[in-house]
């Protein structure tokens, strides 16, 4: 080879690695666009602004939910330089083996990184966010993050406001990726159910960040960038003074009670008791009084008036009142005969025989347990399972065994049994009235949710027709948010069977078994209901509504293993009706302080310990 | 017979000048990958841009030194400077300052400078002035081969030593200096062909590779006619290359340190690890990648700016050009490296002396190897091998010392036409 084409040998040699390295340019530039996307995945960082969340306020306008400001301390660790670690222990209240176990911890955290703001402990006290903010100079790369977080102004109406928490997994996988670990969104109650309107809209704003994950400065000058929504207040159907005094009254008992306006359909109070401070489930501490709620024996957690089936008792026999009539079995001047009971139902001693109206106002066990007989044992059916079925319907159009609908996470829908589950148990064909004639008082196959009670009341007192309840009254300040709400719910029942029944209903509270609660000038109709049940004294119950003409609230009150309806849950509903028709009870002051002071948990346990 | 002074219109000036052009090129590169909104200033000494500046200073007054220096100078201290320099290397290797893992450098007044890269230019020296002795014969004397052999292999293997890969390498650039000087085309070749049989080494097992390459020995064999020693030769350099395949597996295990494997991997697509080995090279092609046809335009590229590119204003400065000039810039930045390197391979052919000639060449080698490892990194077509490139990375003494390697040569080959004078006096 001559040294001439030594020369011309390295030439090509540089030639082609020139080409090689333009042909490899060309891929990389021109061909292949993923390395734009990729590059813009390392500087592209997308930031959420969090809506602050709607608030809530009582049908009158009395603000319940707001939200407050919390402080976070957060620490970019790498810019942590010369730590007074003692300094910054004291200001923080903490030893020093936890100020190194939670750094410890910090760098175990997934996505770790020194440079990486991260959360060193959340929601400081206030008194703390201020020591800290005077001696922030001193420890560098600390600094504290401002979030909200929700603030109850009352203690009140926990169960129907529920609470907010973070997003579960399965919650960001429904979301087709709108909510982000940590979120916090709506758990329970109108705070679940209202999220989206709430919540509002989250935006989104991208920054430039560098390899080290700080923000070197917006995207195209924010072109990109969207606002966040705020969410929207809501105004609860709730009375809250009638809320706080219901929840006054049923302080040491168990149970619930449910009030609402027959006209509408609007929940006035809605009371869970045992109940809780909502004020509990924020801020730091809530993962921990979230376990010990959870742990209570009593449950308060648990949102009785929604979800708890009761078996109804007496106050289920007004009800049949109205199948029997609207079946041709029963007519106001139908009478039978008491002879201190039916078969093994017994019944209290009272005059006999009665019609309709009187068996009402005196509940006889062994009159409604005649109508049961002949509603079910129907010969106008050929089969009893299609007598039942009639029986079923009635039952069905009050609203019972089945979820009403409410704007409420967790309702329940209260037991009412089709015909084929007693075809199950005797036998097609095999079984009739007198097998299930427990149920014509109140009793066996029949479970029936506070608020389902409720309504039905409302129903009575509409004669024949329910709103659906429901709890959210304006959304953004606009009425008649959910038009379903307006819609009115015919029962099986037709209007003129009513009036009997209101009378009978009427007699209770003026000469019957709830003589207690009457209210001096309104006219108060209502049934009392001692229900017998599997865990212990009989639960005590009360339905009612007032005025009589022209009803303004329906209401249902169960007290756990408590007695007599008409000890308890009677005079509970008449103050609650008073409270709210009227807003007094100047002359009957001694019964609402009895009933405020009355400790029925205490009680049951003196009971219990008897019993054993 | 008169000194004759060189003529200063003989100063090859348009190497001079590609030579401003890619070091303020380089400058404004440095400049893009380390900006800082708070240090704006490109004089301010506190920035890599800023001591570049200085270095650039320094370096065209020792540039201007060298163009005054009789070029007898560089011929009659060329062992004195090469001596100089290992013994520098060695004096590294007792106090030399770590940095990076390699302990390279030596700290005088808070400017580090690396003793490897003037081992460069003077092993170019050495290895020139002994080429161009008299009786001096590389082609034929077996001697002459050996002695510049070792030359090449002191200060590579003291750099080794002092776990600095990529300056080792470059002195593997030597090779083409001494094909032009009567190495047989076949050593180039063969080597070549070992490069490329390890990367299959390490690809397939060495099994198949013994197949394939016996088989094409074989069709080889069918091909041209077949002396007896051609056979021979054939069987010999099968035998050989199934050696080398399987001993390079066993050298890739046991050899290498676990870093360099795992470049090696990376390299070779094997497993990569975006977030370790890999990140540097995926960081890198991403910012070219990034850059599309025209690029980002000057100080817009995100990547550079924010640091994605690990070692963005040494190494990886390729992916500044990339990024922010796009397709169309690096094309035209090729192009123009390469015509420098075309244009020195020209002066090195014009040379008339063996000395000016052999340091020619091994200038043009340097700076091509340089090129080759340092851009083929970056767009990932070689192994992560820390070796700057020239004119353009940041870093003062590599500056420096391609400086003086680049001018000795312009000086040298200012001299050609006093030369030429000489012969007619």
């Amino acid at each position: 080879m001559r040294s001439g084409e030594k020369q011309i040998t390295l030439l090509i040699i540089f030639l082609s690695v020139a080409l090689i390295y333009i042909a490899r340019l060309f891929y990389l530039q021109v061909i292949d666009t993923s390395y734009v996307y990729f590059a813009q995945n390392n500087v592209l960082q997308e930031q959420t602004i969090y809506p602050a969340r709607g608030l809530i306020y009582d049908r009158n306008g009395e603000l319940l939910v707001y939200n407050d400001a919390i402080y976070d301390l957060s620490v970019i660790p790498e810019q942590v330089k010369n730590l007074d670690t003692l300094a910054f222990c004291n200001v923080l209240n903490l030893t020093k083996e936890e100020f190194i176990a939670t750094f410890a911890r910090l760098r175990r955290q997934k996505g770790y990184s020194p440079w990486r703001p991260i959360v060193f402990q959340r929601q400081i006290t206030i008194p703390t966010y201020a020591a800290f903010q005077e001696k922030l100079y001193d420890f560098q790369g600390f600094f504290v993050e401002v979030r909200t977080d929700r603030k109850y102004k009352h203690s009140n109406a926990a169960h129907v406001m529920g609470y907010i928490g973070e997003v579960s997994e399965k919650q960001i996988e429904n979301s087709n990726g709108y909510y982000r670990m940590g979120d916090f969104v709506g758990q329970s109650g109108v705070e679940r159910t209202y999220e989206k309107v709430l919540g509002g809209v989250k935006g989104t704003r991208y920054v430039l960040v560098d390899s080290k994950s700080r923000t070197q400065g917006r995207y195209k000058n924010g072109e990109f960038d969207t606002a966040a929504l705020a969410g929207k207040n809501i105004h609860l159907t709730i009375n809250l003074k009638l809320q706080q005094l219901g929840e006054a009254l049923m302080k040491n008992k168990i149970g619930s009670i449910v009030a609402i306006e027959p006209s509408t359909g609007e929940v006035l109070s809605l009371v869970s008791s045992p109940t809780y401070d909502p004020n509990l489930l924020v801020g730091r501490e809530r993962g921990n009084m979230y376990m010990q709620l959870l742990k209570d024996p009593y449950k308060p957690l648990f949102n009785r008036p929604i979800s708890a089936p009761y078996p109804p008792g007496s106050i289920f026999k007004v009800i049949m009142s109205l199948m029997g009539q609207q079946e041709g079995v029963l007519t106001p001047a139908t009478s039978y005969g008491c002879h201190g009971g039916y078969l093994f139902v017994g019944c209290h001693p009272h005059g006999s025989p009665l019609q309709l109206r009187g068996a009402i106002a005196v509940s006889c066990n062994a009159y409604f347990c005649q109508v049961y007989r002949s509603v079910v044992n129907n010969p106008k059916y050929k089969h009893v399972e299609d007598a039942y079925q009639k029986f079923y319907d009635h039952a069905y159009s009050f609203g019972m065994g089945h979820q009403l609908g409410i704007d409420l996470f967790g309702e329940g829908p209260g037991v009412l049994k089709k015909s084929t589950y007693f075809d199950k148990i005797y036998g097609r064909y095999r079984w009739q009235a007198l097998t299930t004639i427990s149920m014509g008082i109140g009793q066996g196959e029949l479970g029936i949710t506070p608020l389902q009670m409720a309504n039905a009341t409302a129903a009575i007192a509409n004669k024949g027709y329910f709103i659906t309840p429901h709890i959210v009254k304006k959304i953004d300040n606009k009425s008649n948010p959910n038009p379903s709400f307006n819609k009115k719910n015919w029962t099986s029942v037709d209007t003129g069977y009513f009036q009997v029944v209101i009378d009978g209903m009427q007699d209770v509270v003026e000469h019957g078994t709830a003589y207690i609660a009457r209210i001096p000038n309104i006219t108060v109709c209502g049934k009392t209901g001692t229900a017998q049940n599997p865990h212990g004294k009989d639960h005590s119950v009360f339905f009612a509504f007032a005025p009589k003409e022209n009803p303004k609230i329906a209401i249902a009150v169960f007290v756990e293993n408590a007695g007599f309806g008409a000890t308890w849950a009677a005079p509970i509903a008449s103050l609650m009706i008073e409270e709210y028709l009227t807003g007094k009870h100047e002359t009957r002051k001694y019964l609402l302080d009895r009933m405020l002071n009355a400790d029925l948990i205490k009680r049951n346990d003196s009971t219990s310990a008897k019993a054993k | 017979m008169t000194a004759h002074q060189p003529k200063p219109s003989r100063i090859d000036w348009l190497t001079l000048l590609i030579y401003a052009i890619l070091v303020c090129f380089g400058l404004v590169c440095i400049y893009a990958s380390v900006f800082k909104e708070t240090h704006p200033h490109i004089w301010d000494t506190s920035q890599n841009y800023g001591k570049q500046l200085i270095w650039i200073g320094v370096s065209s007054i020792v540039g201007l030194m060298i163009l005054v220096i009789d070029e007898k100078f560089f011929f009659a201290f060329a062992y004195f400077i090469y001596g100089f320099s290992i013994i520098l290397l060695i004096a590294v290797l007792g106090f030399g300052t770590t940095v990076n893992g390699s302990s390279s450098w030596i700290e005088i007044g808070g400017f580090r400078m690396q003793p490897a890269e003037f081992a460069k230019f003077g092993t170019a020296l050495a290895l020139a002035k002994y080429l161009s002795g008299y009786n001096v014969n590389f082609e034929k004397n077996r001697k002459v081969q050996i002695i510049s052999a070792l030359l090449i292999f002191t200060p590579m293997l003291i750099i080794l030593l002092q776990n600095e890969t990529g300056s080792t390498l470059v002195f593997a650039s030597f090779i083409f200096v001494l094909f032009r000087e009567g190495l047989p085309g076949w050593i180039l070749l063969a080597g070549f062909t070992f490069i490329v049989l390890s990367i299959l080494a390490l690809l397939y097992p060495p099994v198949y590779l013994i197949i394939g390459v016996s088989i094409l020995a074989v069709i080889f064999l069918l091909l041209v006619r077949r002396t007896r020693s051609l056979v021979l030769i054939t069987i010999g350099a099968v035998v050989v290359a199934g050696l080398f395949v399987s001993s390079i597996d066993y050298a890739f295990q046991n050899v290498l340190q676990a870093h360099q494997r795992s470049r090696i991997n990376v390299l070779l697509g094997k497993n990569v690890d975006i977030k370790g080995a890999g990140y540097n090279v995926q960081q890198s092609k991403i910012a070219i990648g990034s850059g599309g046809l025209w690029g980002k335009g000057p100080l817009q590229g995100t990547q550079n700016k924010f640091r994605f590119v690990p070692e963005q204003s040494t190494d990886f400065i390729f992916c500044t050009i990339g990024e922010e000039y796009g397709f169309a810039g690096s094309v035209a930045f090729i192009g123009f490296y390469v015509f420098l390197l075309y244009r020195l391979l020209l002066m090195a052919e014009r040379q008339r002396q063996k000395f000016n000639r052999i340091y020619g060449y091994s200038v043009v080698c340097i700076l091509f190897f340089h090129f080759l490892i340092n851009v083929g990194m970056t767009l990932g077509l070689m192994p992560v091998i820390g070796i700057p490139l020239p004119f353009i990375s940041y870093g003062g003494s590599a500056l420096l010392s391609f400086t003086i390697l680049l001018f000795i040569f312009i000086r040298l080959d200012a001299n050609r036409v006093n030369e030429l004078r000489t012969a007619f006096d």
